[in-house]
């Protein structure tokens, strides 16, 4: 077992970083209190190619493999939190197209969202359905052959600007996945304002009254709507698994700082046990979550299916991790930590929104149950899975 | 039936056998028995892709390529190149 970065991922990450300190930090806070990510921004991260992370090199993309990816949504969940969540949703229709688009679909989208010409944005929630996916409301139906959409969408992160839309409707209790362009008659989005966390990544609730599709727009085949949602919420879990120790490292590094520097009861912060305590468990917390996200990244990475649950398990951990975190570093910084000065509050509300997104910490915990009694390794049953290969 | 046709289904078998409590037969609709939910058939996608070097895309997402373990083989004995005995 080897657990280290190779020097690429190492020349990458520093990348990354220096590209979150110089562009997005700065302006983090005040597009939290704005509720908005200025679209030079956005553009910043399109000319970086940061949109098309995932998406091989023959469209257009940097095709990172899924540790990079990992490293590259750490450091923008580390800077703003918003943005990351633009990498996530961007990604998660990347991933969704390259892997179950026709050859026309990949030539015709990827190479558009790999350069940021376009910004895609994931339509599953409704104002009616969230975890419950299957009992999603929004309709399909065809007219002389012509599938037509009608519904509402909620929570969709970045729809306030996304040019495309992967749209999951039913017929018949059948869900499929539908590619929908803004400029689409009958498509419109009223932003969601006044949001607890991730402020800036303006949502939207869209809404589709009799939208004709052009043909060719179903993505995978007709009533396997749930299999691509479930492969590209994958690819979210994992973008916001990183992202929260992201937010994890952020609340880490400014607890540092602020304990070295403050005083109280004449000794520096740092210097009271309860303090170091924290901080020991900031520092604990924030490896552990990492190696979680490695090794699930690594098993993306050679293809393993066991990567789906393991993802679940690291996105669980790296949340939940970075909420108390987020929590213990806003008690560091006292007053301050509730200020709009300090950027900690932030990452609280945040990392709220983390144990929320891409299944909540609830559902997380029935599926990796339900993935523990499956597993004989789990239950010290080794070798069951293993038979055939001896 | 070939070794190798033996060897695609007992593969298969195994990876179903930490999802079902009962031992599924080669021809049984295990996707019938209501047990089955997205997540598990995405794990079915990437374990058949992975065990077998497959890609499985667009084309073969037909619920009828992943009903039963003798489906599932025929769906990778294609995409191989491997002819059931007698064609």
């Amino acid at each position: 077992m080897k657990i280290e970065l190779s020097p690429e991922q190492k020349k990458k990450q520093a990348e990354f970083r220096d590209f979150v300190q110089e562009v997005v930090v700065p302006q983090a806070n005040d597009n939290d209190q704005q509720e908005f990510t200025p679209p030079e921004l956005i553009k910043s991260v399109a000319q970086a190619g940061y949109l098309g992370a995932i998406i091989p090199q023959a469209y257009g993309g940097l095709g990172l493999d899924m540790i990079t990816f990992g490293l590259l949504n750490e450091e923008l969940g580390r800077g703003c939190s918003s943005l990351r969540s633009l990498l996530t949703v961007h990604s998660m229709v990347a991933y969704a197209i390259l892997k179950w688009g026709n050859k026309r679909q990949r030539e015709d989208w990827l190479p558009r969202l790999a350069t940021g010409e376009i910004i895609a944005a994931f339509g599953l929630s409704e104002p009616n359905v969230g975890s419950d996916a299957k009992s999603i409301e929004t309709m399909i139906t065809q007219r002389d052959g012509i599938d037509i959409l009608q519904g509402c969408k909620k929570w969709t992160t970045y729809g306030q600007i996304a040019d495309l839309f992967l749209i999951f409707a039913q017929q018949d209790g059948k869900v499929s996945a539908f590619l929908l362009e803004r400029t689409t008659p009958g498509f419109s989005a009223r932003p969601i304002r006044g949001m607890y966390g991730t402020r800036a990544s303006m949502l939207a609730e869209l809404h589709m009254e009799s939208c004709v599709l052009p043909k060719g727009n179903l993505i995978g085949g007709r009533g396997f709507g749930l299999i691509i949602a479930t492969s590209a919420l994958d690819i979210g879990r994992y973008s916001v698994a990183w992202g929260s120790i992201g937010i994890a490292q952020a609340c880490l590094e400014a607890s540092l700082q602020y304990t070295s520097k403050r005083q109280q009861f004449g000794v520096l912060l740092k210097e009271h046990q309860l303090v170091q305590q924290m901080i020991t468990n900031m520092i604990t917390g924030v490896k552990a979550a990492r190696l979680l996200c490695y090794q699930a990244g690594y098993l993306k990475d050679i293809g393993d299916e066991s990567t789906v649950m393991e993802t679940w398990i690291a996105k669980y951990f790296a949340s939940t991790t970075a909420a108390k975190i987020a929590n213990d570093a806003v008690q560091l910084h006292g007053a301050n930590g509730c200020s709009a000065d300090y950027a900690v509050q932030r990452y609280l509300r945040d990392a709220k929104i983390m144990e929320i997104i891409e299944g909540s910490s609830q559902i997380q915990q029935i599926t990796i149950a339900q993935y523990g009694y499956q597993t004989p390794d789990f239950a010290g049953v080794r070798g069951k899975k293993d038979e055939y290969r001896s | 039936m070939t070794t190798t046709q033996k060897t695609t289904r007992g593969k298969i078998r195994a990876f179903l056998d930490r999802f079902f409590q009962a031992e599924i037969k080669d021809d049984q609709d295990f996707f019938a028995l209501g047990l089955v939910n997205s997540l598990f058939a995405m794990q079915l996608v990437l374990f058949v892709e992975k065990e077998f070097s497959i890609a499985v895309n667009d084309d073969d997402l037909d619920i009828d390529n992943f009903r039963t373990i003798n489906a599932i083989a025929r769906l990778i004995e294609n995409k191989l190149g491997i002819q059931e005995p007698g064609l």
